[in-house]
């Protein structure tokens, strides 16, 4: 029987020729990653147990990021714990206030991932490196720790589900409305403890970002891991980027696939999640006089450059509609930079959006966004669970940047239009 | 092993942001961050729970957030099992890596009803709803998992190694 792209990954990391379904296997990691939440717990039970070094100071990455600059004094004691700890152990890939990002923009943007890498992390966003095709899936803390200490991590090979991508996304739609679809199709648990592939002919015309921003919410469907194959994109985006030599994993022609779901690129149409579930998906453009108080763009799923672009072609000259605060967060120093030296802060400064520093904030309803009962937002983040970005009766509604930025000039959810010449833009 | 109390019925997709919000977690201090288990579904459980009590609920328990402190809250109250119809699979894998003892169950998860009385033996994987006088029979963890609770934990056990 052959094996899946991830069941390569794996059973080359295990040191085994082929491995299978259901299998429990013990593979040798390429990189370990904590932030500033979860590594405190992680430090504790590294020392609690009486490990004195880690495994390979090189392959740990730990990026302050959730609650940074901190936000409160305990944040700051969390965040020097992470420090002291990377100090101590020399730890290479350590990523603080000025040279920080959120996590997973960062890790592939500054080339500390690459193909074939085999990655766990105590972050469940951890499965966006699958875009690189990469095999990576988020972890707790216990399994970090144990990570940093000897360098491997026990799985269960995934079964997989197969998603054959065909024809093109039109242009007011991104990688977020395709997985919001997907998410919606088949529920928040309908890939649970499976990999999800993504392969077909339609895999060509997805930028980078669309990928990142897809496998990034893999874990929304429950699934261990997301992953697309390894194209000429893929490489072109690696290069002068990764330090180490990616390896080019694919698919057996007989893999196994619990089944395979086609996805027409072509029939997607923008897309936002209701509350409180990822799954309650509907089109945009049928949601009719919903009234907003907030938008934010950014986060691990939706903070990086085209996603800049996207809201800037939609706010440049306008005005964010009265009543409503629009925060935008570039998730990397470089990505905010790109946006100084672009105009684009200026720009949304101008259409009234304030502009942070990277962080993961409101997403998690940590801080810089925080809303009040009964209060809603449209944001690009990833979960609406209840309470997720504040108080336990306010709203979040993830959608596309096109959709949330459009939605920012209308004070409504507003369905993103494309304009005579096909670039994006509201429908104001 | 084996737990025995009173059950707190949840609905399917219990998530680790209504298990632990977020805006307490700029502390890992497990007594501090217990205090708020399950704050954001059920605000009486942190008085109500007594050591031994059980958590019975729906499909995919525990999604969102890798969080271990979603976990470590629920063992930290007292609670002495999960019983779910399934478990996302971070929490799956947390669950174990900290010693907290989960089960996979439909019918248990479909019949128990909150403030059932429950008797759990890990041993066998039978659960007695002893309100109702019922049995259940719960799947027993794989060998290699097994070894990781008998051992007392992810790190315990690589400590043995």
């Amino acid at each position: 029987m052959g094996m899946t792209m991830t069941q390569k990954i794996l059973a080359a990391h295990a040191g085994l020729d082929s491995v299978c379904a259901g299998q429990l296997i013990s593979a040798k990691l390429d990189l370990v990653l904590g932030n500033d939440i979860t590594t405190p717990v992680a430090v504790n039970e590294f020392n609690k147990a009486g490990f004195e070094s880690v495994f390979d100071k090189d392959k740990i990455a730990i990026v302050l990021d959730h609650f940074v600059p901190n936000k409160d004094i305990k944040a700051a004691e969390q965040s020097k714990q992470c420090r002291d700890f990377a100090c101590a152990h020399c730890v290479s890939h350590f990523y603080d206030v000025g040279r920080m990002g959120i996590e997973h923009a960062l890790l592939p943007e500054q080339g500390v991932v690459t193909a074939g890498d085999c990655i766990i992390g105590a972050d469940s966003h951890t499965c966006t490196y699958g875009a690189l095709g990469a095999f990576s899936t988020g972890v707790g803390s216990t399994d970090m720790a144990a990570g940093m200490a000897n360098g491997t991590a026990w799985f269960k090979v995934p079964a997989a589900i197969r998603f054959e991508l065909t024809g093109e996304l039109s242009p007011v739609c991104s990688g977020k409305d395709v997985i919001l679809s997907i998410i919606g199709q088949i529920g928040v648990d309908g890939a649970l403890y499976r990999s999800m592939e993504f392969t077909g002919p339609g895999v060509i015309s997805l930028s980078m970002d669309d990928r990142l921003c897809i496998c990034n919410m893999a874990i929304e469907a429950g699934a261990k891991n997301g992953i697309f194959p390894v194209d000429e994109r893929t490489m072109a985006y690696m290069k002068d980027r990764c330090e180490r030599e990616p390896v080019v994993y694919t698919a057996d022609p007989d893999a196994e696939y619990e089944k395979v779901i086609e996805i027409n690129l072509s029939e997607i149409v923008p897309t936002v999640s209701c509350p409180h579930l990822p799954e309650n998906t509907r089109p945009a453009k049928e949601l009719g006089d919903i009234r907003i108080d907030q938008v934010v763009i950014g986060s691990c799923t939706n903070g990086r450059m085209e996603d800049m672009e996207v809201a800037y072609k939609t706010l440049c000259g306008k005005k964010v509609a009265s009543g409503v605060r629009c925060i935008i967060i570039p998730a990397t120093m470089q990505i905010l930079r790109e946006c100084v030296e672009r105009g684009y802060v200026t720009a949304f400064i101008d259409a009234g959006a304030v502009v942070s520093t990277p962080t993961c904030g409101p997403c998690l309803g940590g801080y810089m966004g925080i809303l009040a009962a009964g209060e809603r937002c449209v944001a690009t983040t990833n979960r609406n669970f209840v309470g997720r970005m504040g108080h336990v009766k306010s709203e979040v509604y993830l959608a596309s940047p096109a959709t949330a930025a459009a939605s920012a000039l209308t004070g409504y959810i507003t369905e993103p239009k494309e304009d005579k010449d096909g670039n994006q833009r509201t429908c104001l | 092993m084996e737990t025995r109390g009173h059950v707190f019925k949840y609905q399917d997709n219990v998530d680790t942001d209504v298990i632990i919000p977020a805006r307490y977690l700029n502390t890992s201090d497990a007594a501090e961050l217990a205090r708020h288990c399950m704050e954001d579904i059920d605000a009486s459980f942190v008085e109500k729970v007594k050591a031994g009590d059980l958590i019975v609920a729906g499909w995919n328990f525990g999604c969102g957030s890798s969080r271990e402190h979603a976990p470590l809250v629920i063992k930290t109250c007292g609670t002495g099992c999960v019983i779910a119809k399934s478990f996302a699979r971070i929490f799956y894998r947390n669950a174990i890596n900290i010693g907290l003892p989960i089960l996979e169950c439909e019918a248990a998860a479909d019949e128990i009803a909150a403030g059932d009385e429950v008797h759990v033996d890990f041993d066998t994987g039978v659960i007695e709803d002893v309100t109702t006088g019922k049995k259940y029979q719960a799947q027993p963890f794989p060998p290699f998992i097994q070894n990781i609770i008998a051992a007392g934990g992810l790190l315990a056990s690589l400590r043995q190694e």
